[in-house]
């Protein structure tokens, strides 16, 4: 409808020049199509994964019935979950010691705590690796004690993040308010817990939203630190990729992209697309 | 707002400080302290490894192999680079000037792809791009029409259409690492092309120069830190791309994570994969530094 607007277009406009929407619609294609593809053929009845021969969820069932997929994904949620909650505490107080106080060191300080964010993944993977193999920790432990060593690694590469978006969210924080608080008599934590914490809450949904999807992302670090007993959903789809490509697989990754959208709309909701697509 | 002096609130500033302090050095600056140790040691027996200071591993990752892999590694992730900002560009330009109720969408478009899982993109790029997927039919079918079209002009048809090997080779690599990652492109040009004084693009175009050469000599400069900041955030995960290669890849695609993979997975030479670890960090660190000259002459302005 708006191809065929008739006002006029404005100089500045860019977004209605024809090539340039074709541009982008072109990339947005790019970008979905694949998934797109992959989600339809998680439908498809047949064990080939080129020739469409009809609607079923054989394979939803299949990998239901899958008992080391459905552990896989238990093992990466769960982790999510622990790494996010350790993420946004560790990340909140990082941000707010780098943004509050003058101290020896700081550059030093604030540059080696965002180095996990520079630092390749697989050079990560493999100090994890080597990590915990001098330490001998964790083995021989049950579940969920036995997710440790990942945990521990996603929440090293994940909280950096949660410093870095809530950082950029304190720099807007009017340090008045909290004198203001404190002169009428509030505690440091009274304080914090209603005063800072309020205004930084968007930066932690966000910081949430980004620690929770980098740990369920993470494939080269997990791969590193995951024991034979301690497979995550990414782990178990790139063996399956790797040996076997079945529907399964996309009724897995189905799920999967399926969680990452439901994730993103409840932010979404309660954040607004705006503010979380600001906070990047 | 002045900061405040952590010695005049110790326990506020103890109480912030020690958690990701501590953290940081135990499962951060150890882990990370261990494998420089052991690039300077030795393969002692099968899980030994003696810590001798020696050399060697570094002498073994400047052999021309190793080079070589480094070369290659560091030219496929610069001509990722490029194609990202070549066809991010424009779409960062379309976000900047879209209309206020489209422009979140439009972003978030861009986002939904960068936190969908790694592994599941490169899955779903690997099932359309397999010898009976649907890029080559697409091709065929292209194929197909150019022939089709030769014939009505009374020219001989093409000979039949053979799928192409999209999978499992560099153009794979390159592509597959385009796809994954033009979202981290897009945004910190968009969040630069955002702030930019659009009274000036219009002077430039009420002075008489086209949208062009106002794109090219107005827009890009005043651009520059979003496009260094998007060639940074492009450039070094694609150098220390794992994945991408290792599913994508034919033989001949090993990048430098690959290699240093083998060392611990396969080959089992932990000091030598120690060293080429921390040859890739140092090459991030050289980039990291590049960009930090950059940036100085720019702020005496």
């Amino acid at each position: 409808m708006a191809l065929f607007n008739r006002t006029p277009r404005a100089p500045l406009e860019y977004s209605r020049t024809l090539w340039l929407r074709g541009w982008v619609t072109a990339v947005m294609v790019f970008l979905y199509a694949p998934l797109i593809v992959l989600m339809v053929f998680s439908f498809n009845d047949s064990k080939r994964n080129v020739v469409w021969r009809g609607f079923s969820t054989k394979y939803y069932v299949k990998a239901w019935n899958d008992s080391t997929l459905v552990e896989a994904l238990v093992n990466s949620l769960t982790i999510a979950a622990l790494a996010t909650l350790f993420s946004l505490v560790l990340g909140t107080f990082a941000a707010i010691m780098l943004w509050r106080f003058r101290f020896p060191f700081k550059g030093a300080v604030d540059g080696v705590m965002s180095l996990p964010i520079i630092v390749p993944e697989i050079c990560l993977g493999v100090a994890f690796l080597i990590f915990f193999a001098a330490i001998d920790w964790p083995s021989g432990l049950i579940w969920p004690f036995n997710l440790s060593a990942i945990t521990i690694a996603h929440i090293t590469f994940c909280f950096p993040f949660v410093t870095m978006v809530v950082r950029s969210r304190l720099a807007s924080f009017n340090k008045e308010q909290e004198e203001a608080a404190k002169d009428l008599g509030a505690s440091e934590w009274q304080a914090f817990r209603d005063v800072l914490l309020p205004h930084i809450r968007p930066a932690l949904v966000a910081g949430a939203l980004l620690a929770f999807t980098l740990s369920l992302d993470d494939f080269v670090i997990t791969f590193f630190t995951a024991g034979p007993d301690t497979i995550t959903f990414p782990v178990k789809v790139y063996s399956m990729v790797r040996f076997s490509v079945t529907p399964v697989v996309n009724a897995a990754s189905t799920v999967l992209i399926i969680l990452t959208v439901v994730l993103t709309a409840l932010a979404l909701k309660y954040q607004g697309v705006k503010s979380i697509a600001e906070s990047h | 707002m002045a900061e405040q002096n952590w010695k005049e609130n110790r326990s506020s500033f103890f109480a912030s400080a020690l958690g990701p302090l501590l953290w940081t050095l135990v499962f951060f600056i150890v882990p990370m302290g261990i494998v420089w140790a052991y690039s300077f040691g030795r393969n002692a027996g099968l899980t030994e490894i003696d810590l001798v200071g020696t050399l060697d591993n570094y002498k073994r990752a400047t052999e021309w192999l190793y080079l070589s892999i480094f070369a290659k590694s560091f030219g496929v992730a610069a001509m990722v680079t490029l194609i990202c900002l070549i066809v991010g560009f424009p779409v960062a330009m379309a976000i900047t000037f879209a209309s206020e109720k489209w422009r979140p969408w439009l972003l978030l478009g861009i986002m939904l792809p960068f936190w969908t899982n790694l592994l599941v993109r490169t899955y779903a790029l690997m099932m359309l791009m397999g010898s009976q997927g649907y890029a080559n039919k697409a091709l065929g079918g292209l194929w197909g029409g150019a022939s089709w079209l030769k014939t009505l002009i009374g020219l001989e048809p093409l000979p039949t259409w053979e799928p192409v090997q999209l999978l499992f080779n560099n153009f794979a690599v390159v592509f597959g690492l385009v796809y994954v990652h033009l979202p981290f492109m897009v945004l910190p040009l968009y969040s630069a092309l955002d702030r930019l004084d659009r009274s000036l693009i219009e002077a430039s175009l009420d002075l008489g120069a086209g949208h062009f050469r106002t794109i090219m000599k107005i827009v890009v400069p005043l651009a520059m830190p979003g496009i260094f900041a998007g060639v940074m955030i492009t450039l070094i995960p694609a150098l220390g791309a794992y994945l991408t290669p290792d599913l994508m890849g034919g033989t001949d695609s090993q990048m430098i994570a690959n290699v240093i993979e083998r060392q611990f997975k396969r080959a089992n030479d932990w000091p030598f994969g120690a060293a080429l670890s921390f040859m890739l960090i140092y090459a991030m660190f050289i980039l990291i530094a590049l960009q930090g000259l950059r940036k100085k002459p720019a702020e005496t302005h």
